[in-house]
């Protein structure tokens, strides 16, 4: 571990959490997808969440800004509980950016427009004022030049770079992401993965779905395991990778990484 | 040394796949099948075509008083000539029918203020929404500024046709929007109230919902509390054609996928804000054809309102044809107003499709 990743893993230990999961349960139908979720992010925490499909990771993510219901226990974002108050599920979600696997950009407005919309009707920001910090993270996701142009007259990894930078216009707290590569071609895959980097090493608090291992390796401060809706395993990445603690974990590893 | 991969120039395409031989080849002529079918709508052509010119044109009377006067053996336009004034204005008054036309070129400027570029679009979508029918129902009916008092039952003819598809159109078009989203709603009796009523009005012809509106809601309604048949008939329509609008609307909100609703959630915009701003316009431009059929057919089914004694363009013409002066011209008067739906139902078609292209933005526009 680097120094500066030492510091910000004992600032981590000091702060209180931004996540709370307690005892959460959810079912679809009579299925039991999310079994007793007990688990805590901390403030500028970064949680990479991998998994076998079907093990519950995105609907566990989905629940933190109410994209999902759960039915049992709490969750606490911010310190407010996510129930059917609608007020306070806007008031976090205004807090909380999410990047999708598909990228979810509306297509019928610019790139630009994109990015200002929501600046511009929750947070109620001038257009004028919303346009140059959309253009600012244009830039910083490399793609200023094509703020005119729509969606669909972009490749899928511009599309999902301009999907993290429409979630940083918000300025959020916390940025969710859940499989945001997945669908990416592999060249495309680095020049999205290069901008999540860099968003960690600010300090944002993330916890992303992925199966990239790599990205999981270099900035994650714990790694979690979930099978059949409950957390297997969550260790800090280099416990994770070299020394699994669950035999299910290390199956998983060693079917991910041996190929 | 790594060899230097240098992409290939594009090159133009074969010539015998552009140009005109070519179109003809591949649309015309590109199968056995194809081929005979060419030549078979040319022939079809041919049968058909030069009579139908000779009919209306050729052998056509233009001029004349009566029937007796067309002795060419084509079309007696002459009637047409004579009556046209009453299949525009219906019994409006003559001296007035100009406010009609005033009204009328008012909206076309209105709408065509559009194409400068200095004026101010919001302002311009308020006046007309706001501003023009006031102006207009004024016009029409007169009762101020000295104009004389026009009775509604006095209207009729194309004027009432226009007037009662423009404003069936208008308003039956933000409440179809409406209970199309209703339907959808998460809330149970909001969902309830909008599912009764879409059901309960398509399962009645229009002709039941406008006799209701014509004849028996006066029943209902206690003494001295009557309202102007136009305007029943006029509701009537409306709350008819926005159920079949909120059912169009609703297969387009059914066909935007689950991630623009969970993209617009997580962003922390209200449920409105989500609609009107990202689901509304997607949904509503992918359902633009059927949007427009509704028009047109609402537009069409207004001529349903001869039943309860109101004459429209058709039933204007309908009229004219007992005149016993003018006995026998049936065929040109139903050419006419055939002429004339297709104008206007045509119209709104074009519009339509230059509408979705203008709206096209999944392709690359250069």
């Amino acid at each position: 571990m680097t120094d500066t990743n030492m510091a910000r893993a004992q600032l981590a230990q000091g702060e209180e959490a931004i996540i709370e999961f307690n005892d959460v349960n959810k079912w679809y139908g009579d299925f039991h997808v999310l079994k007793n979720i007990n688990f805590s992010i901390k403030k500028g925490e970064r949680i990479v969440v991998c998994g076998p499909s079907g093990s519950g990771k995105s609907t566990m993510i989905r629940c933190i800004n109410r994209l999902e219901e759960h039915q049992k226990g709490s969750i606490l974002v911010d310190g407010v509980e996510m129930n059917n108050n609608l007020k306070n599920i806007e008031a976090i979600r205004k807090d909380v950016g999410m990047v999708f696997q598909h990228f979810n950009l509306f297509p019928h407005l610019t790139i630009l427009e994109n990015l200002t919309l929501a600046p511009i009707w929750v947070r109620k920001t001038p257009k004028k004022e919303a346009e140059e910090m959309a253009m600012h993270y244009l830039e910083r996701v490399k793609i200023a030049n094509q703020a005119l142009k729509f969606p669909g007259q972009l490749s899928g990894g511009q599309q999902q770079r301009v999907a993290i930078a429409r979630g940083l216009c918000m300025q959020p707290r916390i940025m969710l992401f859940d499989e945001p590569t997945s669908a990416l071609d592999p060249e495309m895959i680095k020049e999205v993965l290069d901008v999540m980097v860099q968003l960690a090493e600010e300090g944002m608090t993330m916890v992303c779905v992925t199966h990239e291992m790599g990205f999981a390796k270099t900035v994650a401060d714990r790694v979690v395991f979930m099978d059949a809706g409950e957390i297997v395993e969550a260790n800090e990445p280099h416990e994770f990778f070299d020394n699994p603690q669950h035999d299910r974990t290390q199956m998983f590893l060693s079917q991910i990484l041996n190929h | 040394m790594a060899i230097i991969f240098k992409p290939s120039p594009s090159l133009p395409p074969p010539v015998a796949s552009v140009g005109a031989v070519a179109w003809v080849r591949q649309n015309l002529f590109s199968s056995p099948l194809n081929i005979f079918l060419t030549l078979f709508s040319l022939y079809l052509m041919y049968l058909l075509i030069p009579p139908i010119i000779e009919w209306g044109f050729i052998n056509a009377t233009w001029e004349g008083t009566s029937k007796a006067a067309c002795t060419g053996g084509g079309a007696c336009w002459a009637f047409i000539v004579v009556y046209f004034d009453q299949f525009m204005y219906g019994l409006y008054p003559e001296a007035e029918t100009w406010r009609i036309n005033l009204a009328v070129i008012l909206l076309i400027v209105m709408v065509g203020a559009f194409a400068i570029k200095t004026i101010n679009k919001l302002h311009l979508s308020l006046a007309i929404i706001f501003a023009y029918p006031v102006v207009a129902y004024f016009l029409f009916a007169g009762g101020i500024f000295g104009l004389e008092v026009v009775e509604t039952s006095l209207w009729g003819g194309l004027f009432l046709t226009v007037l009662l598809g423009v404003i069936g159109i208008v308003a039956s078009f933000p409440l179809g929007v409406v209970l199309a989203l209703g339907r959808r709603s998460d809330m149970p009796i909001a969902r309830s109230v909008c599912v009764v009523f879409i059901e309960t009005i398509r399962a009645v012809p229009l002709i039941t919902i406008l006799f209701m509106a014509s004849v028996m809601i006066p029943l209902f309604l206690p003494e001295g509390l009557n309202f102007n048949k136009l305007l029943r008939v006029l509701i009537g329509i409306t709350l008819f054609s926005a159920a079949y609008m909120a059912e169009v609307v609703r297969g387009g909100l059914q066909a935007i996928p689950k991630g623009q609703y969970e993209a617009a959630d997580a962003m922390g915009l209200t449920y409105w804000q989500s609609m009107v701003l990202v689901i509304l316009p997607q949904a509503l431009k992918l359902v633009i054809p059927g949007i427009v059929n509704s028009f047109i057919a609402l537009f069409k089914d207004t001529t349903l309102v001869y039943i309860v004694g109101m004459f429209d363009f058709l039933g204007r013409i309908q009229a004219a044809n007992h005149d016993a002066n003018w006995l026998g011209t049936t065929v040109e008067g139903y050419a006419f107003a055939g002429f004339v739906y297709w104008a206007i139902c045509f119209g709104m078609s074009r519009y339509s499709m230059a509408l979705e292209r203008k709206l096209e933005t999944g392709h690359k526009r250069n």
